[in-house]
């Protein structure tokens, strides 16, 4: 058989290759020979999105939910630039993603073409890596390589830009197995006198903490398996990044919550107290550090991480264990077994006995209302009414994005899509429809807020076309909750464009896209509607309306060490002064 | 607890474990970086160093191995020693880099520089211009009746050095190729 063929088919014919069935895209003139070999073959589904930055969010959703790379393709230009923030989204949450973008022919690059933009050189600081083909010979290979350096080593967004020239002319397809090896080989496993030297650390630890992240999830279902198994085996708490959810079980024994600026108060409390710190897979980010100089000031500091640049970025540590998660575990058990299992279990018992002390705080406690739906009572009834289902959750950017980390509970990973390094609004409706996609099946729930929702709202109509039956719960406070808090807390409560005016009537707006959507207001009812969404067999808009100036609480000031913790409103006065007020 | 006595900062992920790594005292270090000769890997570098950023002193590049497709970059740059740390770990993680050297601490090395200086004038300072060349071991690459262009290699401060000399002698133009450098020893 004649592996000549011309770039578009070797695009396709790539992708087969590498396992994608699901392709987020929307075509256009750079793009169109590829476009025309889609439409020639069956075994790649093409989701047309609405808006170029939904089918990268849509990828993301896909890859998170799934492991494998998501896929999207793009025209030239205004598609490509319309990529960038979810690029940079991906970038930040590292979730490997694949962009195929089209270019203006070689022998227009640089005459300022229509639509030409300089692709490579636009998303260079957004992806991990990117390439500009300008011979067809190259392509595949080319494609194959994008596939191994977004998923290799730490995950991360890549781009291909494919000139028009390149995807008319012929030349040789090179399959999987006909190319080399590539170069760009992370390493996996750690060091092993590092890992002894943890495995004795666990040891004689009296007050140890497992602070995990997305790296536990990114690395495999193992690494979660390995970290439940390390964690029940020596009784240390678990607390974890809001990206990390899921991993450790919200079930499990050992669990203490999400931590960070709104984490859970026991969950801050054990990590500025603790004297054995192991971060599995997390970044050390400002959101869960606070004041730097104050970070955990008495503890041994580990880190566990594929990424070298990531160690001793924020926060110098002890010992620094450059590897994958999975593997590290795994040998970090191994050795810590065969040693015998030792752990200080009286002392760790007294470290639980502290820690339920702070648990006792009830730091989540809200008051409730009978008339007005409070935003964390209706995610308290979202939790309740969905806990049997295997549920998969995309969230906006925001207070309700808190208030759902902190009251929806994650058994398992991969069923928690947020964004969280670069905070993008709009990011949870795309995301929905994406693990859909990927779980015709499942409950899938978007927990939004309105004005979020908005940014990128085009996408119900994907939602429709495609019959996925994705749950948008919007919790509407007319209000863009999280700067509005902010702006009481810190500037005076001059509310300065913080709130949704002119807002569509949501029903209405679902009716229009052709699906379901439905208003509650009175707590009573929130109930049923909240199971009418779940029921309904279709895409389901849930306007919430809810209390409209409820603050997201607890919350570690910006520039306050963890344990100058506010539990509610009585305690904000004047909370954030001087140098803090500069931060974000 | 520290039972193991571990020192504060220590860790196997640094090359030098010695260097109090909260030293808040810049250092000046010259990386050889090398790099697969590919289209955009010199504003990968360079758009690391904008986009976090770092100090680049200076920045010379050129492809040293043709068949491997091979570049070498060499470039001085300063920072606290948590800084200079980050920025190798940083370009060890761009795709195209295969090795990132800290020639600075990994033993010693020479570096070499070559500037081309312009000096113009007339009577005793161009000799007098003339006389330092030579004591410079500079070389005179291009002469008129009113101007010389000098070619000098040597270390930064020894072309420097020479700059501050010619200054008053009539230097006009002064190109600086920035620093190569290279490991003594096999």
């Amino acid at each position: 058989m004649s592996r000549t063929m011309t770039g578009a088919r070797m695009v396709v014919e790539a992708l087969r290759d590498q396992g994608v069935d699901t392709v987020f895209g929307y075509p256009g003139g750079a793009v169109l020979p590829i476009y025309d070999e889609l439409f020639q073959q069956n075994d790649i589904t093409h989701v047309l999105v609405r808006h170029e930055q939904g089918a990268v969010h849509m990828a993301e959703g896909y890859a998170r939910s799934t492991g494998k790379p998501g896929v999207v393709l793009v025209t030239s230009g205004p598609g490509a630039t319309n990529a960038v923030t979810g690029l940079t989204d991906a970038l930040m949450d590292s979730i490997p993603i694949i962009v195929l973008s089209g270019q203006v022919p070689t022998f227009l690059i640089g005459t300022d073409g229509f639509q030409e933009a300089d692709t490579v050189g636009i998303t260079r600081p957004c992806t991990k890596h990117n390439w500009l083909v300008r011979d067809t010979a190259k392509l595949s290979e080319t494609i194959h390589k994008a596939f191994h350096v977004a998923t290799s080593g730490r995950p991360g967004p890549v781009l291909v830009d494919i000139p028009k020239d390149v995807q008319f002319a012929e030349d040789e397809y090179r399959g999987l197995k006909q190319i080399e090896p590539a170069r760009y080989q992370p390493a996996r496993k750690g060091d092993v006198t590092a890992i002894t030297q943890l495995a004795e650390l666990i040891e004689k630890a009296e007050r140890p903490i497992l602070y995990t992240g997305g790296g536990v999830i990114n690395s495999g279902p193992g690494a979660s398996q390995l970290l439940r198994e390390l964690a029940d085996a020596t009784n240390i708490p678990v607390t974890s990044t809001l990206m990390g959810l899921g991993a450790y079980p919200a079930s499990g024994r050992n669990w203490i919550g999400m931590l960070g600026m709104h984490g859970l108060y026991e969950a801050n409390l054990a990590m500025h107290d603790c004297d054995l710190m192991i971060n599995i897979g997390a970044r050390f980010d400002d959101r869960i550090t606070g004041r730097v100089a104050d970070f955990s000031p008495g503890s041994i500091k580990a880190h566990i991480d594929i990424d070298p640049s990531s160690i001793n970025k924020v926060i110098h540590v002890d010992i620094a264990i450059t590897g994958d998660v999975g593997h590290v575990l795994e040998d970090l058990l191994k050795i810590w077994k065969s040693r015998g299992r030792k752990t200080n279990s009286a002392a760790i018992g007294k470290w639980w006995e502290k820690i339920e002390g702070w648990k006792s705080k009830n730091c989540l406690a809200y008051k409730n209302s009978d008339t007005i739906i409070k935003p964390q009572y209706a995610l308290q009834r979202l939790q309740a009414l969905t806990a049997d289902r295997d549920r998969y959750v995309t969230t906006e950017v925001g207070q309700h994005q808190m208030w759902a980390a902190q009251f929806l509970h994650f058994n398992e990973p991969n069923r928690w899509m947020t964004s969280g390094g670069l905070g993008t609004m709009g990011y949870g409706l795309p995301a929905s429809v994406g693990v859909q996609m990927a779980h015709r099946d499942s409950l899938v729930i978007n927990v939004a807020g309105e004005a979020s929702w908005l940014m990128n709202m085009q996408e119900m109509g994907t939602a429709v076309q495609f019959r996925l039956p994705v749950k948008q719960f919007i919790l509407n406070n007319e209000r863009l909750g999280m700067v509005r808090q902010w702006q009481q807390l810190l500037h005076g409560e001059r509310y300065s464009q913080s709130w949704s005016d002119s807002l569509p009537d949501f029903v209405k707006l679902a009716e229009a896209f052709g699906c379901k959507g439905a208003q509650v207001q009175d707590p009573k009812d929130l109930d049923d509607a909240i199971r009418q969404m779940i029921e309904y067999d279709g895409p389901f808009i849930l306007d919430v309306l809810v209390e409209k100036h409820e603050n997201c609480f607890p919350m570690i000031p910006s520039g306050k060490p963890h344990n100058e913790m506010l539990l509610g409103d009585a305690s904000t006065e004047g909370a954030i002064q001087g140098a803090g007020a500069a931060l974000v | 607890m520290n039972a193991l006595n571990i020192q504060q900062g220590a860790s196997s992920h640094s090359a030098y474990d010695l260097r109090d790594p909260n030293s808040q005292v810049e250092e000046r270090h010259t990386l050889a970086v090398l790099v697969e000769n590919e289209p955009g890997v010199l504003a990968r570098v360079i758009g690391l160093f904008s986009g976090r950023g770092y100090n680049i002193d200076s920045l010379t590049v050129a492809e040293v191995d043709h068949t491997g497709h091979q570049s070498r970059i060499t470039m001085v740059t300063s920072g606290t020693p948590a800084v200079i740390e980050q920025i190798k770990a940083q370009l060890g993680r761009i795709v195209p880099v295969h090795e990132v050297h800290d020639l600075t601490v990994e033993g010693a090395s020479v570096e070499r520089e070559l500037g081309l200086f312009k000096v113009c004038g007339q009577g005793d300072k161009r000799v007098e211009a003339l006389r330092i060349a030579e004591i410079f071991r500079a070389n005179v690459v291009d002469s008129t009746l009113e101007s010389f262009v000098f070619e000098l290699v040597g270390t930064p401060s020894k072309l420097d050095a020479f700059a501050d000399l010619m200054r008053p002698l009539g230097l006009k133009e002064l190109a600086r190729t920035g620093v190569a450098a290279i490991a003594r020893g096999v």
